[in-house]
């Protein structure tokens, strides 16, 4: 532990006058319309809106889409919604994920501005599932969207209840090569957004 | 109408005169009464600006000597002033009258705006100008908004030139990046210095302009050096001179 | 980092900007990222109150830095991660490898980490018989090249399609002349998605720290810090000691401002909160000082250590869209590796706080609003007080102003420099001024400066 010690000692040597925390004021994101914008930001990220009334309009969009139509291995984590169903949770090694052509995976909250949806870890067995099929889709519930990150983080309350988890915005892509937009880079190809309600 | 003290950059002083002498007739037309307090000489600001602070900090001695007795001491440089303003406290903190000269000093756009609330300039420019917004003028003094920043766009200078008779402002796509002058970076990476400055000259040429302006005449020196070499048809005028104005 | 280059900083970009096409190119694929940021900017109305924002919860963060990160340690040890500390490079390369060795690890794969690429961890674990597999698109690209990263967040701004299409012919067998980005990517795919299938361990850098709740946040586009670290067992995280955050919803703050500064993205892709292990795994996180606590006691550049990393400020710099990153010779480049480059070593870096115009628009664009171009200042009085700038120069500057002193000096010195540049042959004139003649005129001299008109006009005063 002598290094921990030293690096403690030296910044506390230099740490200077405590500032206190400032308080988070004057932000925050407001949209007349949650959906419209969420729907928009989802767009700009490159994914896609699907409008459904309940789930089982979900599961009849979403069986109708290629990505459900032409998939031969799909892992739904929302019940309802999808099928065949492939039980991710009976899978050890996530390894033997590789090969999956869908999942759908639980939205917990949708974030309007940025088009981010935040998926909580606990909801999946592996957390290869956000990045291992080819093609995604995640059912979110559009009483769910709030305007921005500061209110999607005072909704998690993450400091209250540790867990892991991520806000994903569309799908995987990168512009590596002379700043051309690639999408599909190495997680999915598509990412297609179930709104429910 | 107030008495204002006129300093000129030393580059100016020795290069540019008629930068000067428009400066002073501008200010004089604008009611101002104008001293030239000869014992003035440089800033410090090319010392400065090299890291070398104790060859500044008796220069800036010398400047807050000779400027510390007028209410305003206004000149035609946003880096100079810039200087007095961000710079002198460090170099030379305890000079009694560092307080005073600073809050008195402007650039002469600035100056015209601010103090004497000018928004419309008498005169006639019937010619197609590029305002190069030069670094410490726009992100040192704030004399415009800036592209960087989000907030009210506003432009000192534009609204001054824009005011003229005549006058066609036209907007390189670049509305201000650096001309690559940069005092000694200009020969320390002549390489880049020389490179950003055509790309500047480029960028108002696409956009039409005739003469190219600005408040900073060492930017303007580097881009009339590289502009005359190539044998560029624009024109390049300070905003001084610009705002005088042409006999119709 | 002995593959970076030697030369100094204006050698080095006079070199890359004899290309003048090519310069053209970069700087204009860099200028993109520029404007793609002003749009982001524009749509966020409370853009401004968000950077204060940052600046001071950084601030208040580095002013807490042993609390926090205690606190950061206790939770994150809670959550059942393993948290390590290095003093230095070296003792993190040490760290790393002994977990990799202990586990039999012989094939790492890394999504982006500048940590890492600051210690040299690569080669040394190559040279222990690790392969390191770097799978962000832009990092592989370099990686084969042999070469760092010319850019924090996109490092290989600096090849060309058709140069990477070559690369790939060689490495991945792709098809002869082949540069389409879609066709090369979906190759480095298929390529990488096998490293991910066989690596033993996964390594990533750490975008945030939250103190309040242990987590550690990653930002990527590709997933690739996802997919490293969902298949193997083994999760290393290697992290600066100044990343910390004091609590998870400051994130709202940065994350607004990240992808938006960098890219122009309104947020990355994938924004991960590791929280402890997955089941039956291990995550060990390193939090490395190699330097960082000397800096947080050196004011002003102390507020360097708020940089998130966000790659605007090289983005927005006119010489560094002109010199190149590789050009400053440093891990981090541009305007804050001309900051914290000195702090590591002030001899080598000596050229770099002048590697700039100290025009200021890498201030204006910084999320956490560092006062880049002052401190860029303020290297060059602490270059010049010891005795690093060029003797040349400094008897330059220093006769300079021992004329400007005496307003009789300054005038007689004035009178005889335009004389001569009125009386001797321009081409003598223009060689004697050196590299300012090389592509520009000099002045044209006038027969009277102004003082000599006022006096001539207005008297003596």
């Amino acid at each position: 532990m002598a290094a921990r010690e030293e690096i403690l000692a030296a910044l506390r040597r230099h740490a200077g006058p405590g500032l206190p925390r400032p308080v988070l004021d004057g932000v925050g994101a407001r949209f007349p319309d949650l959906v419209a914008r969420f729907t928009e930001g989802v767009a700009a990220v490159g994914g896609a809106v699907v409008r459904v009334p309940d789930r089982a309009a979900a599961d009849a969009a979403l069986r109708a889409l290629p990505i459900h139509l032409e998939a031969k291995r799909v892992a739904s984590l929302v019940a309802g919604v999808g099928a065949p169903p492939f039980d991710a949770g009976t899978v050890e090694d996530p390894h033997d994920l590789e090969g999956l052509d869908l999942a759908i995976l639980p939205g917990e909250l949708a974030v309007a501005e940025n088009g981010a949806i935040w998926i909580e870890g606990a909801s999946l067995p592996h957390h290869a599932l956000v990045v291992i099929p080819e093609h995604l889709a995640v059912v979110v519930e559009a009483g769910a969207i709030v305007p921005d990150l500061h209110a999607a983080y005072a909704r998690l309350d993450l400091a209250g209840r540790p867990r892991w988890g991520l806000f994903l915005a569309g799908p995987s892509k990168t512009a590596d090569i002379e700043q051309a937009l690639v999408i599909g880079a190495h997680g999915a190809r598509s990412l297609t957004v179930l709104l429910v309600g | 109408m107030p008495t204002v003290a006129l300093f000129v950059p030393c580059y100016v002083d020795q290069f540019y005169p008629q930068v000067a002498e428009a400066t002073l007739r501008l200010l004089e037309r604008h009611g101002c009464t104008v001293e030239f307090p000869e014992a003035q000489t440089c800033c410090g600001q090319p010392m400065s600006n090299s890291g070398e602070a104790a060859a500044a900090a008796p220069l800036c001695a010398h400047f807050l000597d000779t400027f510390q007795r007028y209410q305003y001491v206004v000149a035609p440089s946003g880096s100079c002033v810039g200087m007095v303003r961000h710079q002198f406290a460090d170099l030379v903190p305890d000079h009694p009258a560092l307080g005073k000269v600073r809050a008195a000093t402007y650039e002469l756009c600035e100056f015209l705006h601010d103090v004497l609330g000018v928004r419309r300039v008498e005169g006639r420019f019937p010619h197609v100008v590029g305002l190069h917004r030069s670094c410490h003028a726009q992100r040192e003094l704030r004399l415009a908004s800036g592209s960087e920043r989000q907030v009210a766009p506003f432009d000192k200078v534009k609204t001054l030139l824009g005011s003229l008779e005549g006058i066609t402002l036209v907007e390189p796509d670049r509305t201000d990046e650096c001309c690559g002058f940069g005092g000694t970076f200009a020969v320390a990476e002549e390489a880049v210095s020389c490179l950003m400055g055509r790309d500047r000259l480029d960028d108002h040429a696409k956009a039409g302009a005739e003469v190219i302006t600005g408040v900073d005449m060492s930017c303007l020196m580097h881009l009339e050096g590289l502009a005359r070499r190539e044998g560029r048809p624009v024109r390049i005028l300070h905003a001084a001179e610009v705002l005088l104005g042409e006999a119709a | 980092m002995g593959h970076l280059t030697t030369l100094r900083h204006p050698e080095a970009a006079a070199r890359f900007a004899a290309d003048v096409p090519r310069t053209h190119w970069h700087d204009q694929a860099l200028w993109f990222m520029r404007l793609k940021r002003d749009r982001a900017a524009a749509q966020v109305p409370e853009w401004e109150r968000l950077r204060e924002l940052a600046q001071a919860i950084k601030a208040h963060a580095l002013a807490n830095l042993p609390a926090l990160l205690e606190q950061f340690e206790r939770n994150a040890t809670g959550a059942g991660a393993t948290v390590h500390w290095a003093r230095d490079a070296g003792e993190h390369n040490r760290i790393v490898h002994r977990l990799l060795a202990d586990r039999g690890v012989s094939r790492l794969v890394k999504s982006k980490s500048m940590l890492t690429e600051e210690c040299g961890l690569n080669p040394y674990l190559e040279a222990r018989g690790v392969e390191v597999v770097d799978t962000d698109l832009g990092e592989r690209i370099v990686q084969f090249r042999g070469e760092p990263p010319s850019h924090i967040i996109l490092p290989a701004i600096h090849v060309k399609k058709e140069e990477i299409g070559a690369l790939f012919h060689e490495k991945l067998g792709t098809a002869a002349g082949a540069s389409d980005p879609k066709y090369l990517t979906e190759a480095a795919r298929g390529h990488l998605r096998q490293k991910f299938l066989a690596a033993q361990a996964g390594l990533t850098g750490v975008n945030f720290a939250v103190a309040d709740t242990g987590a550690v946040v990653v930002c990527t586009n590709e997933g690739n810090a996802d997919m490293g670290t969902a298949l193997p067992p083994l999760h290393v995280a290697c992290m600066g000691l100044e990343k910390i955050v004091p609590r998870a919803e400051d994130l709202g703050v940065f994350l607004r401002l990240l992808a938006r500064s960098g890219t122009g993205q309104p947020i990355t892709t994938y924004s991960t909160h590791f929280l402890g292990p997955r089941p039956g795994a291990e995550l060990h996180i390193v939090i490395v000082d190699n330097g960082r606590s000397a800096l947080l006691g050196r004011d002003p550049y102390r507020r360097a250590l708020s940089c998130i990393r966000c790659g605007a400020c090289m983005n927005t710099c006119p010489v560094f869209r002109r010199s190149g990153g590789h050009s400053y010779g440093v891990t981090v480049p541009g305007p804050i590796g001309s900051v914290l480059a000195p702090a590591v070593n002030p001899l080598a870096h000596a050229a770099l706080p002048f590697a700039s115009t100290l025009c200021g628009s890498c201030a204006d664009v910084c999320p956490v609003g560092i006062d880049l171009h002052h401190q860029l200042l303020a290297w060059r009085r602490e270059l010049a007080a010891a005795g690093h700038v060029p003797v040349v120069k400094r008897l330059a500057l220093r006769l300079a102003a021992w004329i400007f002193a005496s307003p009789r000096r300054y005038a007689l010195a004035g009178r005889l420099a335009r004389l001569a540049l009125r009386v001797l042959p321009a081409r003598l004139t223009t060689r004697l001024s050196g590299a300012w003649g090389r592509q520009r005129e000099l002045p044209v001299a006038p027969a009277e400066s102004f003082h000599e008109r006022y006096r001539r006009t207005h008297g003596r005063a």
